[in-house]
């Protein structure tokens, strides 16, 4: 077994509670703030940031440093910083276990990068599957105002800083930041094609900065240890820090692991998830969620980041890995995907809205045995109107479609030649 | 009926934020944990505390999951039906629910007491198949367990 790797997120992860206030401290909680806010400095933030390279956990890889380079510095006030605890994307799941384990950790990073950029309030967004985490954050940010480490002043400094917690009613798309920002509004949550972007108008038309619950969990370690650092934990020269992996499907030991970016695909499945499922051969899996594409075994030594993903026309989207085995049907595997994208469509344009129930039909009957060759061509073209839609939901919808339709060709027209599923015989 | 002490309470909350309309889901499930559902009732309740129309918040109501418009049971069971539940035998758990509840996805049972309805991935795929019982999560599920769970929300309602 290779590793061990070092833990910087969920290092003091306990089996079944948080990391108190306390022992946050004790580990050096706060400091990081502490440091920042005596200093005033809030450029060397964003300066140490934008080295790191840490880049958007939420499933786009967006780099932070820019994005809090964007809030010009003339920019008016109120600005606002949203935490993204939506996590609504299939497979994921590490938002939560992480918001179970250091709930003061994103409070700093939240407060940190809200210093950054001078706004004066936080929101967390997140979604009502996760009650028992918004009770948290709620008693934590409580804990966290009494001892002074929000609220007027912190740390004697000029600034002031608080925190909310808002409860989603439910909708995957409100995990996609133009949509979130109407959603906190009160506002029906169709996206919003920008310019502008959230940084120079969002919330309540104010400057806003949206980044995912991991992203921001890392600023206090990068101010603390520096952008050197951070860069070295990763394996591969490109990437940097460490990322949360939840793995689920067909291996013994499902889970959320942090581990370097650029780990190998194989390591994780063989050291950290005890193998394939009851002796099970690895044919797949999905390498980030729902919105990536399928891997095969050719690339089952693949390193897990951002830029080897990219490499083989795939995303690493949330590092949620979902594998399947020798007797997973792929097309059924799609179907069930695309049913998920026909029901959270906003509905709000045509491409997105008919485009999957229609894509959902032709799998559908491939998978039943009366699918037809020229049904390949008519997919394919309609992936390709799909990516003119209002938003990048049907982009990653079609992901997994159109993987399919290259990586497992000989299984769908197996399916089709056939007339029926070769694994249901 | 609306208790006046109910309506205060949100007033409250709602003079505390700059936007009222800020607070729209939270008084939507405020009146929702009320009334059982979010009726037509408290459609017209909440559009007065928030300064918004009906239809602006009857926009809001139909878009999200976990806002019922309509009567629902006492437990609501959301079933999650994406892909890892389905691959973890999550198939033939739902028609063991609908069978052992005599309903289909959608449905109540006669009693009031259950509310069938399909979810997408609920963020706990490592405890997959899962089900959430009020927003309560269960998991991983065999028939047994399922059976179990039934019996004793059963029991805790007579
Ligand atoms: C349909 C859709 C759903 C998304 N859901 C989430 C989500 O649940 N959580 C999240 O952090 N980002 C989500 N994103 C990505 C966000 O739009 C955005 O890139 C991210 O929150 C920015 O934070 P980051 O740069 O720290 O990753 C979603 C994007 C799309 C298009
Ligand atoms: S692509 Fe889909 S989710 Fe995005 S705006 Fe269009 S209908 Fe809505
Ligand atoms: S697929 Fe059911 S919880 Fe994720």
């Amino acid at each position: 077994m290779s590793g061990p790797y070092p833990q910087v997120l969920l290092k003091h992860r306990k089996p079944d509670r948080i990391t108190t206030l306390a022992e946050y401290r004790q580990a050096g909680g706060y400091e990081a703030l502490h440091r920042v806010l005596t200093s005033e400095d809030a450029a060397a933030v964003k300066a140490e940031l934008a080295d790191a390279v840490l880049l958007g956990r939420g499933g786009a890889g967006f780099p932070a440093g820019i994005k809090v380079q964007t809030v010009a510095e003339d920019a008016p006030f109120p600005r606002y910083v949203v935490c993204n605890a939506d996590e609504m994307e299939p497979g994921t799941f590490k938002d939560r276990v992480f918001l179970h384990a250091e709930p003061h950790m994103l409070i700093e990073g939240i407060t940190l990068a809200a210093f950054s950029i001078r706004a004066a309030h936080g929101i967390i967004f997140i979604r009502p599957e996760y009650e028992s985490a918004a009770r948290i954050l709620e008693r934590e940010i409580g804990i966290a105002h009494r001892e002074g480490l929000l609220g007027d002043g912190i740390f004697g400094s000029e600034f002031s800083f608080d925190i909310d917690v808002h409860r989603s009613g439910g909708r995957y798309i409100c995990g996609e930041v133009t949509a979130q920002i109407n959603a906190l509004q009160g506002i029906r949550p169709n996206p919003k094609q920008p310019p502008p972007y959230a940084t120079d108008k969002g919330l309540w038309g104010q400057p806003t900065l949206v980044n995912n619950v991991e992203t921001l969990a890392c600023i206090p370690h990068i101010v603390n240890k520096g952008a050197q650092w951070f860069k070295d934990l990763a394996l591969t020269p490109e990437a940097a820090g460490t990322k949360l992996f939840c793995i689920s499907g067909k291996v013994n030991k499902p889970g959320c692991h942090e581990l370097p970016l650029g780990i190998k695909l194989s390591e994780i499945i063989e050291d950290f998830c005890g193998g394939m499922k009851d002796g099970a051969t690895f044919k797949g899996c999905l390498p980030g969620g729902a919105s990536t594409g399928f891997l095969t075994v050719d690339h089952y030594h693949i390193a897990m980041d951002f830029d080897a993903l990219k490499k083989v026309g795939n995303r690493l989207g949330t590092g949620a890995i979902m594998v399947f085995d020798h007797h997973t049907c792929m097309v059924d595997v799609t179907i069930n995907l695309t049913e998920f994208f026909a029901r959270e469509s906003c509905g709000w344009c045509t491409p997105c809205r008919e485009g999957f129930p229609y894509l959902l039909d032709l799998l559908r009957r491939i998978e039943n045995g009366q699918g037809e060759a020229d049904f390949l061509p008519m997919i394919k073209t309609m992936c390709q109107h799909l990516w003119k839609s209002y938003c990048a939901f049907a982009p990653g919808g079609v992901a997994s479609i159109e993987s399919l339709i290259v990586n497992f060709e000989d299984e769908v027209m197996a399916h089709i030649e056939g007339r029926g599923c070769p694994f249901k015989k | 009926m609306f208790p006046e002490s109910l309506k205060n309470e949100l007033q409250q909350k709602i003079d505390r934020v700059a936007h009222p309309r800020e607070m729209a889901i939270d008084v939507i499930n405020a009146l929702q944990d009320h009334y059982g559902y979010f009726s037509d009732e408290a459609l017209g309740q909440a559009a007065d505390l928030l300064a918004m129309t009906p239809l602006e918040l009857d926009e809001l109501a139909t878009f999200y999951t976990f806002i019922y418009r309509e009567p629902v049971g006492k437990y609501v069971i959301h079933v999650c039906d994406s892909l890892i539940c389905w691959m973890e035998n999550g198939e033939n758990l739902v028609a063991h629910l609908c069978n052992r509840l005599d309903i289909q996805m959608g449905e109540t049972t006669a009693d009031g007491l259950f509310t069938l309805l399909p979810v997408c991935c609920i963020g706990y795929c490592d405890r997959a198949p899962a089900i959430l019982v009020n927003r309560m999560v269960h998991g991983p599920l065999t028939t047994d367990a399922l059976d179990n769970l039934i019996d004793k929300l059963r029991e805790a309602s007579t």
